[in-house]
């Protein structure tokens, strides 16, 4: 076994260091989903009449869905059938209402906040990025408030926001993602317990970063958290999500929604580190990420843009998409997904051109070890009225051992004859002789090794804001396990 | 004392014995050359010196300045000053030219105690080496490899090799796939670079490219051994009269 | 598969004939290859849509119409008339009329002892033994019906061979004219090109017309390349809009060649051009760009066939599309890489501007791949002529036919970017420039688009 070898292996098995578990007092729900857990859960968050009708609509959708067909079958993972009725629907930290500041929060999850590296408080004070948390569902702290009201811009949690801004919420959600969109959206719809809601008003651009770290906690629990961005004509804003969980060996269900809508010459920006607890090297345990997130570029030259480094998940099934409805209006897609040792992803991003002159970008980086399994999914839908729609999509997948597979799906649909198309797409293996040509040169293995996959996921990278590209580099490294070349 | 002292080296590759048993001395300010036929292990004895470790040596001893070069990592022998031009030169996307030859410069440099060089003192450098070569600047931004033609690859090697500056540089065929006025261009790349401090070991197939590059010594290796050493003109005659006499002979019994 | 020979009896008349006069009847090894290969294209027939090869590609306007040989010596063409097709500063320049060489129209200069260009007739007269390790060795006539029927009719066309070391800097010049034709009548070049280790040379293959008629030339060339050797091949079909070409080009590469194969489809009626390398030797390097301009009721197929069958290899495939009118382009892409040729690099791209709403392109890239270790990429894209760029170029005083010429020869500027500048790249150039400003002054003032989405556009991608 040569040593370049053994460094890398070295480097790549490092543990899942995020995987612990924090000891602290929960309210919740017992086991099972119905009728009552969703007039509970909407009880317990204390909503409006508008919000229980629009859950138990969804619940009553995706309970007919799982009667007749259960979980969509189209995707390229394989998973046991999981038992809805043996999840948790409802877990809070017990803490005192209205929290006035941090101070007040639990000591013990501000902890866990700080082994996760997101010292909030030291945050608030250096980088100048706002961040929710999210734990178990439900948010629990959202710094620099009072900051971002002084500009108009709302952030804050789900919950408060249907307390706060019932109008806001009641014009957008489910605008983008109805609740009858798919199995887990409608899902998510009857159950998600909360979330992260940014509005950002006319003209302002937003003065920081917004930022969420998800954390899945409690054993059993499913997590179902709703984000809803909305930026107003003219409005820019950035935001970061990232996410970890626990070690468990049962299977975890996690199924977000995440809904974007700008309007006219509006920006945003959305940036996952994604990093769920993906099983262990036998593939046991890990979370299971099926999640719905699209964005509606509903003005005139507005602009999404998705990025995300999928690194955890015992299995990953989502598709960031965008709807290019406005004229001029421009949908991207960055997106670097890893699987190592059992680890299933089947991602990408459907652009849906409707107006006219939209242009969309999708680069996805695929990078599979052991035996990984990583398909890219994406779909080119061209409309007929999208008069000069141009797209650019670059498809690239590295593999890292012989036990691992890529695969790539593209589906093009052009109803316009002005479009603009281009399709890229490679297949790579990450060899011993790259590794041996730049220690010939006189670099050691370990930095070769990254030099490598860096490289190869570049293009995504640049797109990340500062500190979230230098955590993704961080990441891929620790995330590779297997065998070079 | 000896730059390349190569005593009796037998190497295994997937379990097939390549090299079977090899001598070879080379001084500093000495250009020597291999020849042989496709699979004699010509390629072979170039990796073993750059210490890729799917080449197993199963007996002999090399040793490089006095150093034991069989007990290096690939990088470290890179860092002591061995340097391998490669018959396939690999291609690294994503990673500029500029910045993977400033980290191999200041990783080398830094074994050597001495200080790193910045991206300003380290460009116009660059620059220079590029003329040399006769290279487009536009290289300066280009991924390792990536995109290069055949011929844009060998003579990236060898400005590598001007910006590295080994004790030993190995040339593994980096004649073939260019034509002739590559060819020209990548020798004066080549003699600029010789000099009393540093010895050259160029690999090659034909006798073409010692034209440009006249080495002082010609060994001719066949199935594993070397069968015949002597000046430039063994270079001529091989090209004459083709492998296939020195083959013959090698194979005649020994009493012979 | 079904036969699509209506006229099985002509070419078997044909046939029969040309083996009673033909030059291969006193060599048993040629004739038997004659004899082979007609037997395989009885067998076979013409291919018809139905077969994957020829999905885009319909030729039984060729397998209904009744051709016949052309008579030898018929053909009436003067110096003068080719003044204007001929290429400055080529190195030699051989000229055939209706598939016979013409010595009195042709200009030899005087070429280094080290190469030898003969016609291919006089070669088997006088040295066959030159030809037989090569000729229909190479060419695949059990997959390709058109490669059968050619090797059948073998008797004319070129010989080139280059000595080892050779270089020659400027490129040999082989004008394949074709002239008036009362009935239906065909030809089938067969050239022989083969270059030793470490030569240099350069080669362009020119079909044109000298009056119209009812014309099927079915070419197809042989190019071997020994170990480091850089050739550069042209082929530029220019002949009427009622012909029909259909070419192929088989190279073989040794070790460490570096081959490029041009190919500009200007005119023709039914064109189908096959390029077909194999990468044979280790470290082998191939480039195959091509440009096809169509317009009227033109069908400009492009078939590629790169087969990667040793380690080390690179490929790029460059073709670009420009089409107009009622013109159907095709560009097949077919990659493949046999088990043993790891660290295969091939690239393939095709791009194509529509210039009407009834011009169709049909791409579709083919990857096999049996090596676990390449790096294969393809990319297909197909537009309009920009007309915000058209606008810019307008609002700066440029007329429109101007700027549209302008923005087409930007579009074909890519493939002559990559021929290596000298005496066949300027010919090239010439030929694209003038081209081109015949497409642009065809070309309506304003392209409302409206109309039907272009087929096929699943095979995009």
């Amino acid at each position: 076994m040569s040593s370049s070898v053994d460094t890398f292996r070295e480097l790549a098995q490092q543990d899942y260091k995020w995987g612990f578990v924090t000891d602290i007092d929960a309210d919740r729900l017992p086991k099972g989903l119905s009728e009552e857990t969703v007039r509970v859960i909407s009880a317990k968050k204390q909503e409006p009449e508008f919000m229980l009708e629009w859950r138990l609509k969804a619940y009553r959708h995706w309970a007919k869905l799982e009667k007749e067909q259960a979980e969509p079958k189209w995707a390229n993972v394989k998973f046991p059938p999981i038992n809805y009725q043996d999840i948790i629907y409802y877990s809070a930290p017990k803490q005192k209402p209205n929290l006035k500041s941090l101070d007040e929060l639990d000591p013990e999850i501000l902890r866990t906040y700080e082994k996760l590296g997101i010292p909030l408080q030291e945050q608030k004070m250096l980088a100048g990025v706002a961040v929710d948390a999210v734990f178990d569902s439900v948010s629990v702290a959202t710094t620099f408030k009072a900051k971002l009201a002084e500009k108009g811009v709302i952030f804050c949690s789900f919950s408060e926001a249907v307390q706060k801004h019932p109008e806001l919420v009641k014009k957008y959600l489910g605008s983008v993602v109805p609740h009858t969109d798919n199995f887990f959206a409608a899902l998510n719809a009857a159950v998600f317990t909360d979330g992260s809601f940014v509005y950002v008003p006319k003209g302002v651009r937003c003065p920081m970063e917004l930022s969420t770290y998800f954390r899945i906690n409690a054993a059993e629990t499913g997590q179902f958290e709703r984000t809803l961005i909305v930026a107003d004509e003219g409005a820019y804003v950035s935001y970061l999500e990232g996410c970890t969980a626990p070690i468990r060996d049962e299977n975890q269900l996690h199924a977000a929604v995440v809904e974007l809508v700008a309007l006219d010459n509006a920006q945003i920006k959305y940036s996952t580190v994604q990093n769920w607890y993906p099983g262990d090297k036998n593939g046991k345990g890990g979370i299971y990420n099926f999640v719905t997130k699209r964005g509606n570029c509903k003005g005139v030259n507005s602009k999404i843009s998705w990025t995300q480094v999928e690194t955890g998940s015992a299995i990953t099934w989502k598709y960031p998409s965008c709807i290019l409805q406005g004229d001029n209006s421009v949908g991207e897609f960055y997106s670097v997904a890893l699987t190592n040792n059992y680890q299933q992803a089947d991602t990408g991003t459907k652009m849906i051109h409707l107006g006219k002159n939209t242009s969309s970008t999708i680069v996805s980086k695929g990078i599979s070890a052991g035996h990984g399994q990583n398909t890219y999914r994406g779909q080119v839908k061209i409309q007929k009225g999208a008069t000069g729609a141009r797209n650019y999509t670059q498809c690239d997948s590295l593999l890292i051992g012989d036990k691992c597979g890529a695969h790539t799906f593209p589906y093009i649909e052009v109803k316009n004859s002005t479009a603009r198309m281009e399709h890229e797409a490679s297949t790579s293996k990450i060899g011993e002789d790259q590794l041996f040509y730049l220690q010939q040169r006189g670099l050691k293995a370990e930095d070769a090794v990254s030099m490598i996959v860096n490289g190869f996921c570049k293009q995504v990278f640049r797109e990340l804001p500062m500190e979230f590209a230098v955590e993704a580099q961080k990441l891929l490294s620790v995330s590779l396990e297997g065998s070079v070349g | 004392m000896s730059l390349l002292e190569i005593k009796n080296l037998h190497v295994n590759v997937a379990g097939h014995e390549i090299l079977k048993g090899i001598d070879l001395t080379i001084n500093a300010g000495e250009v020597h050359s291999i020849m042989g036929p496709n699979g004699s292990g010509k390629s072979t004895l170039a990796q073993v010196l750059a210490r890729r470790e799917a080449y197993q040596v199963t007996d002999g001893q090399i040793l490089f300045d006095g150093k034991d070069l069989l007990e290096m990592k690939p990088e470290v022998a890179a860092c002591e000053g061995v340097f391998l031009a490669f018959q396939y030169p690999v291609e690294i996307p994503g990673i500029g030219n500029t910045y993977f030859l400033r980290s191999a410069l200041n990783a080398i440099r830094k074994y050597r105690g001495l200080e790193e060089m910045d991206a300003m003192d380290f460009l116009p450098m660059f620059r220079e080496k590029l003329k040399l070569l006769e290279m487009d600047d536009k290289l300066i931004n280009r991924s390792v490899n990536e995109g290069f033609s055949g011929g844009e690859k060998k003579r990236n090697e060898i400005l590598q090799m001007a910006i590295l500056e080994p004790k030993l540089a190995v040339l593994d065929e980096t004649d073939s796939g260019l034509d002739i006025d590559a060819l020209r261009i990548v020798a004066s790349g080549v003699n600029s670079l010789r000099s009393k401090d540093r010895a050259m070991l160029v690999v090659t197939h034909y006798q073409r490219l010692l034209n440009y590059i006249v080495p002082d010594f010609v060994h001719v290796l066949v199935d594993g051994r070397i069968v015949r050493s002597g000046g430039p003109e063994l270079a001529l005659e091989l090209e004459d009269k083709g492998y296939g006499w020195i083959e013959a002979e090698a194979k005649a019994p020994a009493s012979v | 598969m079904t036969t699509a020979i209506q006229n099985v009896e002509s070419y078997l008349e044909s046939f029969t004939e040309f083996e009673k006069s033909s030059s291969g009847s006193n060599l048993p090894w040629l004739r038997r290859l004659q004899e082979d290969a007609f037997a395989r294209f009885c067998q076979t027939g013409f291919p018809t849509t139905r077969d994957e090869d020829w999905r885009f590609t319909n030729v039984s306007a060729i397998a209904r119409t009744a051709f016949s040989l052309a008579e030898k010596g018929k053909g009436r063409v003067s110096d003068s008339d080719l003044k204007p097709w001929r290429v400055e500063d080529a190195a030699a320049q051989l000229v055939f009329v209706d598939g016979q060489f013409r010595g009195d129209l042709s200009a030899l200069g005087t070429l280094p002892a080290s190469v030898s260009i003969l016609s291919l007739k006089e070669a088997i007269a006088k040295n066959p033994s030159a030809l037989e390790a090569h000729l229909g060795r190479h060419l695949d006539i059990q997959r390709d019906a058109f490669s059968a029927l050619n090797t059948a009719f073998i008797e004319d066309g070129v010989f080139v061979h280059v000595a080892r070391g050779a270089t020659l800097d400027q490129p040999i010049h082989l004008l394949f004219v074709s002239t008036t034709a009362g009935s239906p009548r065909m030809v089938h070049p067969r050239n022989l090109l083969i270059f030793e280790k470490e030569t240099q040379a350069t080669v362009i293959e020119e079909y044109i017309s000298l009056g119209g008629g009812t014309v099927f030339c079915n070419s197809a060339t042989e190019l071997i390349a020994g170990d480091n050797a850089h050739v550069s091949h042209y082929m530029i079909e220019r002949e009427d809009k009622d012909a029909f070409n259909i070419s192929t080009l088989r190279v073989q590469l040794g070790r460490s060649t570096n081959v490029a194969s041009h190919s500009l489809l200007l005119g023709g009626g039914l064109v189908r051009n096959n390029v077909h390398p194999v990468l044979a030797g280790e470290g082998a390097e191939c480039l195959i760009n091509g440009l096809f301009v169509g317009n009227g009721k033109q069908h400009l197929d492009n078939y590629m066939h790169v087969e990667h069958a040793s380690p080390h290899c690179a490929s790029r495939q460059f073709y670009n599309g420009i089409l107009d009118g009622h013109a159907h382009g095709v560009f097949h892409g077919r990659i493949v890489v046999h088990k043993d040729a790891q660290k295969t690099d091939a690239k393939q791209t095709n791009r194509n501007l529509l210039l009407s709403d009834d011009a169709q392109i049909d791409t579709k890239p083919q990857l096999e791949i049996y090596a676990d270790d390449v790096k294969c990429t393809h990319g297909a894209t197909i537009g309009q002529i920009e007309e915000n760029a058209l606008f810019y170029l307008r609002s700066r005083g440029i007329d429109e036919v101007s700027a549209r010429r302008c923005l087409l020869m930007a579009f074909a500027g890519e493939c002559l970017d990559r021929m290596k500048p000298g005496a066949a790249r300027d010919h090239s150039e010439r030929l694209i420039h003038e081209h081109l400003l015949t497409i642009a002054n065809q070309l309506p003032a304003a392209t409302p688009s409206k109309g039907k989405a272009p087929r096929n556009w699943e095979e995009v991608g």
